[in-house]
C-alpha cells in the first residue's frame, strides 16, 4: 500500500472519529447544562478547554456564550477542529480514496458533509442542536458499519482503524477531563453549599459516561452507582468497554499486529497502555486530574508519532529526528 | 404541462430522437411516449432525483477558475440520447480502423518514415508539431501500438452522417462520465431498463485493465498497473480516481514514485515496490522534469529513461499526441488507405490547411463561413466560429493565421444534430447541440464502448459542448432496435 494512501485513510479513521465525538460532546455538555443549578457557575469555557481550542477561541472571541461556543465548535470554518471543519477533512481525505474505501461509504461520507452544511444554521438553537447532532452520530455510525462490513479486513483497513482508536483514545481522555467539573471551586466552596450540590456531582459524571454511551455499561460492569472514581476508573482501565482507553489500546495492538515493521509503534503503545492502567485513581482524584489527562495524551501523541514515522513518511526521506506533535493533518 | 412532442421544434438539424414535430424515430417511441406519460410533478421529482443522485455519488468535475469551489456538480440532462445497434456496429468498425492507422502512423514517424519517403504526409509537419518528441525515435512500445487509449469526437452533420472531428490520443478524459451517466439514470427511470434491450456500458474498466496488463513488460499473472494522476486540483481527478476504483489498481501521484536504475517503484508501507505499467493522465511536458519540462512537480525524475529501457509500460505512449494534431488529422483517410489498404469508414470533416497557400487564401477569404482551428488546443480553446464570430474577432484571427499558417486548419460548420433536453421545471423541451466521444482501446486486442460521451450544449443555439464552457452532458443508449416494438419501418434512420 503507498504510504500517501495509507496516511489519507488513517486520517479519514482520525476525522471520522473525531466528528462523532465532538458531535456526542456537544450534544451531552448542553443537556448537562440545563441540569445544573444556575448557581454552579459552570460555564461553556470548560468545553472550550476540552477540545483544546481554547487559544484560538480566544483570538476571535472576546466572551464565552452559549451560542458562540456552540458555532465556534460545529460551524465555525476558521477553528480547525469543528466538526463542520472535521467533516470536510474527512471527505477530502475520503475523496482521495475513493479508489480504497467502498462506493457506499463514500457516499455517506460526502452526504454527511453536505448535510451538515445545510443544517448548521439550525443546530446553534437548541432545540433543533439535538436532533442534528444525535444525527451526526447515526451517520458516522452507518459509515463505520459499512467501512467494517462491506471493506476487505486489509492494510486500509488497518490504518483506518489506526486512525480511529488513536482519536478515541484521546477523546476519551479528554471527556474524562469533563469530570473535573466536578472538583470546581463551586462544588467545594462551603459545606453548606456542598451539600446543596452534591447531587450534581452525580449528574456531573452521568453526563461523561453519557458522551461515551457510556452509562448502560457502566451500570453493567460495576453493579455501582454512578461515582467518580468508579466512573474514572471505568473510563480509562475497563477492558469490555469499546470506549475506555484500554479497550482502545488494546485494540490498536490488534491492528497493528497486521501491519509490517510495527516494533517503534507497538512500543509507545505499550507505554500508553502502562500509563493508563497503573495510574491509581483515587489519589488522581483527590490531586486533580489536569496533570494526568496531560501526561496520558503526550503519550497517546507518541503512538500518532510513531506510526507517521513509521509508515507515512517516504521510505528515503525517514530521518530520525522527530518532529514536533501534531493533532491534525498536515 | 406534461412533454408535448408535437410542439418541439426540429429546425434546420438534424435531431436524434424527434424526426419531426411529433414524430419520435422508431427507436425513440418507447422513450419519448413514456416521457410524455409523466406529469409535470413526476418530472420535477426525476429531476430532483437526478441532482440528488449527483451529490450523493460526488460525481463532479473541476473548473480551476473559481476559487474556493474547485469541485463543481456534473450538469446531466436525463433524457437520453439513442443509436440504433445497427448504425453503431458499422460506426465502431470505423473507429477501431481508424485508431489501427493511426497507430501505425506514430510508429512509422518514431521509426522508418516511410509514409514521409512515399510523399503521402509531409515530412515537415510532422517534425513541426508541437507534439513530436524527438526524444522517442527508435522506441517499439509492445505491439507497436502507442495510442492504447483512444478518445474520437464524433459529430452529426444534419446529412445524418457521422463525422470524425477530432482524435484525442493524449490523455483523453469523460470515460467515467459515460459510466456514471448510465448510473444516475437507472437510478431515476429504473422502469425503462425493464422493457428495452439497452447495451451496457459498464465493461469499460475490465476491458481498460485487461488492455494495460496486456502492456507489461514482464511475464507475470497480475502485472502491477498504476494510474498516475496530477493531483486533486486536475479538472479529471474524479475520473482518474474511478478508474482505478473500479480497476482496483493504484492511484498515484508523481512523489509516490521513484526512479531507481531505470526501475520505477512505488513508495510503499512495506518500502519500494516495483511498477509493470502505468496508465498516465499526465500530459508528456510534465512527466519527466529531467527530459521535458523542468519545473514539473507532477513528473517523476528518470521516467522517460525506464520507459525507453523497456521497464516500464507507459499508456498512452509519449510522443503519441503526435498524430493528435488537427493539421495531421486532415491526412487520416489517406493513411488508412496507405497503411491498410482499406476505405475509411468513418469520413472526416472536409478541412483546410492553412499551410497551403491556396486552401489558405479560401479560408481568409471565407472566414465568416468557416471554424477555424489551432493545431494543438484542446477542450474547445483558442478557435474561431466564423459564421458567429464578430468582423473585429475575424480579422483579429486572420492575423494570427497570417503569423503561423502551420498551426491553423478550418472546416466548413457541421450543423452538429441535435436532441431533446428539459427545459426549466416540468414538460418544457428544447433541442440542444450534442457530440458524441466514444472511447476505444487498443493493446493486445481492440476494444470500442457501446456508445460513449454525448456532451451537450446547454445554452440555446451554442455549439460548444465541452464541461468547462457550460456543457453538459446525457445519457447515452445503444439500442437493438429489433428489440423495440414498432420499430421494422425506420423512418428518417441514419445508417
Amino acid at each position: 500500500m503507498l504510504s500517501s494512501v495509507a496516511e489519507r485513510v488513517y486520517w479519514l479513521g482520525r476525522y471520522l472519529e473525531r466528528v462523532e465525538n465532538t458531535a456526542r460532546l456537544v450534544n451531552v455538555y448542553s443537556t448537562m447544562l440545563l441540569d445544573l443549578p444556575s448557581g454552579s457557575h459552570i460555564g461553556w469555557s470548560l468545553l472550550v478547554d476540552i477540545t483544546g481550542c481554547h487559544e484560538e477561541y480566544n483570538k476571535s472571541h472576546s466572551s464565552v456564550e452559549e451560542k458562540q461556543v456552540v458555532r465556534f465548535l460545529l460551524a465555525d470554518s476558521k477553528n480547525h477542529a469543528s466538526v463542520l471543519n472535521c467533516a470536510n477533512m474527512m471527505r477530502e481525505n475520503a475523496r482521495t480514496t475513493r479508489e480504497i474505501i467502498p462506493s457506499e461509504a463514500w457516499e455517506l461520507v460526502n452526504n454527511l458533509y453536505h448535510t451538515l452544511k445545510e443544517d448548521l444554521s439550525r443546530t446553534i438553537s437548541r432545540r433543533s442542536r439535538q436532533q442534528t447532532l444525535e444525527n451526526v452520530v447515526g451517520d458516522c455510525q452507518r459509515i463505520v458499519g459499512v467501512l467494517t462490513g462491506c471493506m476487505n479486513h486489509d492494510t486500509a483497513f488497518a490504518f483506518i482503524q489506526l486512525g480511529r482508536k488513536v482519536e478515541r483514545a484521546d477523546m476519551t481522555s479528554r471527556i474524562v477531563d469533563v469530570g473535573s467539573i466536578s472538583m470546581l471551586p463551586a462544588f467545594s466552596r462551603s459545606a453548606k453549599q456542598k451539600s446543596f450540590l452534591e447531587p450534581y456531582e452525580n449528574i456531573v459524571w452521568m453526563n461523561v459516561l453519557r458522551c461515551v454511551s457510556g452509562y448502560q455499561g457502566y451500570r453493567q460492569r460495576t453493579h455501582s452507582q454512578v461515582k467518580g472514581d468508579e466512573v474514572v476508573k471505568f473510563l480509562l482501565q475497563d477492558e469490555a468497554f469499546p470506549r475506555s482507553l484500554g479497550y482502545s489500546l488494546t485494540d490498536l495492538v490488534g491492528h497493528l499486529n497486521k501491519l509490517p515493521n510495527n516494533v517503534e509503534v507497538l512500543r509507545a503503545v505499550a507505554r500508553a497502555k502502562k500509563v493508563t492502567l497503573e495510574v491509581n485513581i483515587n489519589q488522581l482524584l483527590q490531586h486533580g486530574l489536569l496533570d494526568f489527562i496531560d501526561e496520558l495524551q503526550i503519550s497517546i501523541a507518541d503512538i500518532h508519532e510513531e506510526i507517521n514515522n513509521t509508515w507515512f513518511r517516504p521510505v528515503e526521506l525517514r530521518k530520525p529526528v522527530r518532529k514536533a506533535q501534531s493533532q491534525t493533518q498536515a | 404541462m406534461p412533454i408535448d412532442w408535437k410542439s418541439y421544434a426540429t429546425g434546420d438539424f438534424f435531431d436524434e430522437l424527434i424526426s419531426a414535430p411529433g414524430k419520435p424515430r422508431p427507436f425513440a417511441r418507447t422513450l419519448a411516449k413514456y416521457l410524455a406519460s409523466l406529469s409535470d410533478e413526476e418530472l420535477i421529482q426525476r429531476q430532483d432525483a437526478v441532482r440528488y443522485a449527483i451529490k450523493t455519488m460526488g460525481i463532479s468535475f473541476t473548473v480551476y477558475s473559481e476559487a474556493g469551489n474547485i469541485d463543481r456538480e456534473w450538469p446531466f440532462d436525463l433524457i437520453p440520447r439513442i443509436i440504433p445497434q445497427k448504425e453503431w456496429q458499422i460506426t465502431s468498425k470505423g473507429l477501431e480502423q481508424r485508431l489501427r492507422a493511426l497507430n501505425c502512423f506514430i510508429h512509422d514517424v518514431y521509426n522508418d518514415g516511410k509514409i514521409f519517403k512515399n510523399k503521402v504526409v509531409p515530412i515537415e509537419l510532422v517534425m513541426d508539431s508541437e507534439n513530436y518528441r524527438p526524444q522517442c525515435k527508435g522506441m517499439k512500445p509492445k505491439y507497436q501500438v502507442w495510442a492504447n487509449i483512444c478518445g474520437t469526437d464524433l459529430v452529426r452533420n444534419n446529412d445524418g452522417q457521422f463525422y470524425v472531428l477530432e482524435d484525442n490520443l493524449r490523455v483523453p478524459s469523460g470515460v467515467s462520465y459515460m459510466m456514471e451517466n448510465r448510473t444516475v439514470t437507472k437510478r431515476v427511470f429504473p422502469e425503462l431498463f425493464e422493457n428495452s434491450e439497452i447495451l451496457p456500458n459498464s465493461e469499460y474498466p475490465s476491458h481498460l485493465y485487461e488492455m494495460l496488463m496486456s502492456l507489461s513488460p514482464r511475464d507475470k499473472a497480475r502485472p502491477e498497473v498504476v494510474v498516475l494522476t496530477p493531483g486533486i486540483y486536475n479538472s479529471a481527478y474524479f475520473e482518474h480516481s474511478f478508474l482505478a476504483q473500479q480497476m482496483g489498481a493504484e492511484l498515484v501521484q508523481g512523489s509516490d514514485l521513484i526512479v531507481e536504475d531505470d526501475k520505477v517503484y512505488t513508495k510503499t508501507i512495506n518500502g519500494l515496490a516495483p511498477v509493470d505499467v502505468i496508465y498516465r493522465r499526465i500530459d508528456d511536458m510534465f512527466l519527466d522534469p529531467t527530459v521535458f519540462n523542468p519545473d514539473s512537480q507532477l513528473g517523476v525524475a528518470g521516467l522517460l529513461g525506464a520507459w525507453l529501457k523497456g521497464n516500464v509500460a507507459l499508456a498512452n505512449a509519449p510522443g503519441a499526441g503526435v498524430a493528435d494534431d488537427k493539421v495531421i488529422y486532415t491526412y487520416v483517410p489517406a493513411m488508412i488507405k496507405y497503411y491498410l489498404g482499406e476505405e475509411p469508414i468513418l469520413p472526416n470533416v472536409p478541412s483546410y490547411l492553412c499551410i497551403d497557400e491556396k486552401q489558405r487564401e479560401y479560408v481568409l477569404k471565407n472566414l465568416d463561413k468557416l471554424v477555424v482551428k489551432p493545431a494543438n488546443e484542446s477542450g474547445g480553446y483558442g478557435m474561431l466560429m466564423g459564421p458567429k464570430a464578430s468582423k473585429k474577432e475575424r480579422d483579429e484571427f486572420a492575423l494570427r493565421i497570417k503569423a503561423n499558417p502551420r498551426n491553423y486548419m478550418a472546416q466548413p460548420l457541421v450543423y452538429l444534430s441535435t436532441s431533446p433536453i428539459l427545459t426549466g421545471t416540468g414538460g418544457g423541451v428544447e433541442p440542444r447541440h450534442i457530440d458524441l466521444r466514444p472511447f476505444i482501446l487498443q493493446g493486445k486486442n481492440f476494444y470500442v464502448t457501446p456508445g460513449g460521451l454525448t456532451r451537450v450544449a446547454l445554452v440555446k443555439g451554442s455549439y460548444v459542448v465541452n464541461s468547462s464552457q457550460g456543457g453538459g452532458s446525457k445519457d447515452t443508449w445503444i439500442v437493438d432496435e429489433n428489440g423495440v416494438p414498432g420499430s421494422k419501418n425506420a423512418e428518417g434512420g441514419a445508417a
